[in-house]
């Protein structure tokens, strides 16, 4: 009997405590804000789209082996001694970077390949509202030469490993033919 | 995968009954993400519960084989989505255990305070996403505006809110923000009222109390025969914390309680034992956050993260305390850059099994009160 | 009033008395309802700290529209194997069981959609029109889960009208009418004569019934909680258990009569607590239109009452929505047979013995 009277009690009193306390709350101010219309302060170090600087970027390939997902394909090809290539700092760069992509539909945001790039050339900037409507347009491309370069760039290397391999031929015919047993004991 | 049907067949009058099949589907408000559970019914009462899984497979395990040890890592974020920090934790002790390094203690001290502000987001999801089960859906909305608060403090240090990529082996990605601690010391006492709200607005509640005591009692023998951990173990009445009994990082330095279930509204064991245990937890939690803020020493953080990392052939299991059990990593290694086994025991996988046990002769409507107090997210379940 | 109005504009009884039926529905009912969904919205949304609707129109007071229009253009599905017929009456029979218990309930002194001399018992019959159209909806939809929450919502209407019953028999006993406008006029001149303070005859047993009538409204308000399916009493609609229960199969038009059916019957039940209990469509400190000797006014000031104590206490019940869990299905049983129909018979005794005085 006595049980019967304390759930009584206890269901109204629990039941008032809670309604003092939603009552409390309809006079907070709202904790949400009006996006798109307010935007949030982002902190400084947020993981948001990548950028990549291409006059920076030396073609390592060190962000793309350390991507878990594989969202960045790198193609590069090897330019000649003549070419005067270098990165905003001076250093000289050894490889044109004909194909950088970055896949944003596979990219996970983990901030991987920015810790080993030596130039700091790829790093994550604060968009962060970058859909598309159809997938391909998510296929970022952040190499500057032209297909026309491209090409260039390879026929010219091509050509410079030609004429290298036939120097080096030249000259093998040339020089006499290095001693391959040891010279005879007198 | 067929069913069978039990048919019990009445002998005074001949006639066949089955138990109805009902089934609560892959997608269901609340089935914590996507589960799909079997029910046999006679009329309300269940008589048996078969959990299906595997809908959330995404081969975890395969993929570690082919990455290399720092690249796992945000594999490992996003097993148990609710708490990525300690499963960072949790691969980072166990490649630390392989490699036999010794991390710095900066590091340690800034992992423990990451991972208890982890461990109290991850319950602050728990109990306002049981709340909203039972039918409050106001405790879910103040939780998550607390939660937010600590998401905050993660996107500070790192960058991201859910999935971090930050506690690495060897060390952290970044060092902690100038601003980290004094924000964390403003969370903590903002921190604190609220739970107290959060007790008076729901744990303390008749009806709550009504849905959640005397509701799925999970006995210490039948917990710890099915292989539970963590709160689980706790509100069963069995003091176990692997903080404390088989201690890693520097958690041997801290001074807090663990706290069992009672049976304060109840028996010992049911669905809100096991919530309270929770809300108790998060409070110790925040007496570690308080001492540990306070005595980071100083250092670099990065100082430790070898080069290039290639354990020697061996292996380890290693085992944390996830804010939902007991987290475990078997990590087997051939030499070489890339792990040749990591095998993850995830203490959701082991959790559902004891469902059946725990819904036998209860009602539908109590279904969701036991799934929602054993807390899975079946992330971690189905890997 | 409005009746002769009319009566004399159109000549015809049957026209008139047509349109004065109507005139709550279109007039005031309707537009609360979708006043009600816009407010339960904001209500529950301050109580979580967040805004709620805020895009369409002022503070998205012009949501419901956009809702009740998405809804309408919506592809009307009915599946295959379900019971049509019963399929396609069972809104059709929700939303008349709940609005015509509106045309009992008196407005103002000059408004009430037909004097009744049997008001409450019109209501209450009437609202059992729901009982039959849930039942059905749950049956034809052809699915486990809407049948489950069908029966349940069955099970706690029928449990919770008795209680409500009981308390409608204790007012009845102490006033000896069974006419809403007849009890409304009854409580005139201040608050203290409304009926939840002792009723308009003063005396010892005035004072002495205070207690048992708070206990009697705290009664009647909790079974009409259960009669509407609201919180912490919604089994029948619950989310997180049944997906939607009974009306898990509807979509389109039909949905939205389910819709506007439960608030509207919020109103309904807020409405006659308010006329059995407290004081109808009287105000509690007197009329300004008296104080200026504009008598058009006093019906106006009167609907303005009785709207915003109606409203209030539809607040109440969304204040209890958002704050309460759920019960189970057995408790919610055992609240009423245990708890409210014990202590409504207890209450009714003893008030009963009181009028004695």
């Amino acid at each position: 009997m006595r049980e019967y009277f304390k759930n009584i009690w206890a269901a109204i009193f629990t039941v008032s405590v809670g309604m003092k306390i939603t009552f409390k709350h309809l006079f907070v101010p709202a904790v949400t804000i009006q996006y798109p219309d307010v935007k949030p302060k982002l902190p400084e170090r947020e993981r948001n789209r990548l950028y990549v600087n291409m006059d920076d970027c030396i073609g390592c390939d060190q962000c793309a082996r350390a991507c878990p997902v594989s969202a960045i394909t790198i193609d590069t090809v090897k330019a000649l001694p003549t070419e005067d290539l270098k990165t905003s700092q001076g250093r000289k760069k050894a490889l044109w970077v004909t194909n950088f992509s970055i896949d944003f539909s596979k990219c996970c945001f983990c901030q991987l390949c920015v810790f080993p790039c030596p130039t700091v050339c790829i790093y994550m900037t604060d968009v962060y509202e970058f859909s598309e409507y159809k997938r391909e347009n998510l296929l970022y491309n952040f190499s500057t030469l032209t297909t026309e370069e491209i090409k260039q760039k390879k026929t010219n290397y091509n050509l410079f490993e030609a004429e290298k391999a036939k120097e080096k031929a030249a000259k093998a015919a040339v020089a006499p033919v290095p001693a391959k047993a040891a010279p005879k004991e007198n | 995968m067929s069913v069978e049907i039990e048919e019990k067949i009445v002998a005074t009058n001949g006639l066949k009954t089955e138990y109805m099949v009902l089934n609560m589907g892959p997608q269901h408000p609340s089935t914590h993400g996507v589960l799909r559970l079997e029910l046999e019914l006679e009329g309300e009462i269940i008589k048996k519960v078969i959990p299906h899984i595997g809908y959330l497979h995404r081969c975890f395990e395969k993929h570690a084989e082919a990455m290399s040890y720092p690249q796992v890592v945000p594999y490992t974020d996003r097993m148990d989505y609710l708490a990525s920090m300690y499963n960072e934790f949790g691969y980072a002790v166990a490649v630390e255990k392989l490699l036999g390094i010794q991390v710095p203690e900066r590091v340690d001290y800034i992992r423990v305070v990451m991972g208890e502000l982890q461990r109290i987001a991850s319950h602050l999801v728990a109990l306002g996403t049981y709340g909203m089960d039972i039918g409050a859906f106001t405790p879910f909305l103040y939780c998550f505006r607390d939660r937010e608060k600590i998401l905050n403090l993660f996107e500070i240090t790192c960058g991201a809110r859910l999935l971090y990529n930050y506690i690495w082996v060897g060390g952290l990605s970044h060092d902690i923000h100038p601003d980290f601690v004094r924000l964390t010391k403003e969370f903590i006492t903002y921190f604190r009222p609220n739970i107290k709200e959060l007790n008076d607005l729901l744990t303390n509640n008749k009806i709550f109390i009504d849905r959640t005591a005397n509701v799925g009692i999970l006995p210490k023998d039948t917990a710890i025969n099915f292989g539970i951990s963590g709160p689980n173990l706790r509100a069963s009445g069995f003091k176990w914390d692997l903080r404390k009994d088989d201690t890693y990082s520097v958690y041997n330095k801290f001074d807090f309680d663990i706290p069992i279930g009672e049976g304060l509204m109840g028996t010992v064991g049911d669905c809100w034992d096991r919530y309270y245990v929770r809300i108790l937890e998060m409070e110790q939690s925040l007496r570690i956050i308080e001492q540990a803020i306070d005595q980071i020493p100083e250092g670099d953080v990065a100082l430790g993260i070898p080069k290039r990392i290639k354990p020697p052939v061996g292996q380890v299991y290693s085992r944390v305390e996830n804010p939902r059990g007991e987290l475990g990593y078997f990590i087997m290694s051939n030499g070489s850059t890339n792990p040749f086994r990591v095998k993850v025991k995830g203490p959701s996988f082991v959790h559902l099994g004891v469902m059946n046990e725990l819904c036998k002769g209860y009602m539908v409507a109590d279904i969701i009160a036991i799934l929602g107090s054993i807390d899975i997210v079946l992330g971690e379940v189905d890997r | 009033m409005t009746y002769d109005f009319f009566y004399k504009l159109f000549g015809s009884q049957i026209i008139a008395a047509i349109i004065q039926s109507l005139l709550p529905l279109f007039i005031f009912i309707l537009p609360f309802a979708l006043f009600a969904v816009w407010l339960e919205r904001k209500v529950s949304a301050h109580m979580q700290d967040r805004l709620g609707p805020m895009r369409v129109g002022w503070h998205g007071w012009l949501q419901t529209v956009a809702d009740i229009l998405k809804l309408i253009q919506k592809e009307d599905i009915v599946a295959t194997a379900s019971d049509k017929p019963l399929f396609n009456i069972a809104p059709v029979l929700v939303f008349v069981g709940t609005y015509a218990a509106f045309a009992a309930i008196p407005f103002s002194s000059a408004f009430i959609g037909s004097n009744l001399d049997l008001g409450v018992f019109f209501i209450v019959a009437v609202s059992g029109f729901v009982v039959a159209g849930i039942l059905m909806a749950g049956w034809a939809s052809n699915n486990k889960y809407s049948l489950l929450g069908s029966m349940r919502s069955v099970a706690q209407i029928i449990s919770y009208e008795i209680p409500t019953m009981m308390v409608i028999i204790t007012i009845v006993m102490i006033t000896g009418t069974l006419n809403l406008n007849t009890l409304s006029e009854m409580q005139t001149g201040h608050f203290w004569n409304w009926m939840i303070f002792g009723g308009p005859v003063f005396g010892v047993s005035k004072f002495l019934m205070i207690p048992f009538m708070i206990v009697s409204f705290g009664i009647i308000y909790i079974s009409t909680l259960a009669e509407v399916n609201r919180t912490p009493f919604d089994i029948p609609e619950a989310e997180s258990e049944l997906v939607s229960g009974y009306h898990t199969e509807y979509s389109g038009m039909k949905f939205a009569m389910f819709f506007l059916a439960e608030y509207a019957n919020m109103f309904a039940v807020s409405a006659i607590v308010v006329a059995l209990f407290f004081g109808g469509y009287q105000s509690p400190f007197g009329y300004v239109g008296h104080l200026f000797g504009l008598q058009w006014l006093v019906p106006i000031e009167q609907l303005l009452w009785f709207a915003a104590k109606g409203l209030f206490f539809v607040f109440v019940q969304m204040w209890l929505r958002w704050t309460l869990p759920r019960l189970r299905v057995d408790q919610l049983m055992t609240v009423c047979w245990k708890y409210l129909i014990p202590l409504a018979f207890v209450d009714l005794i003893i008030i009963g013995l009181i009028t004695l005085i």
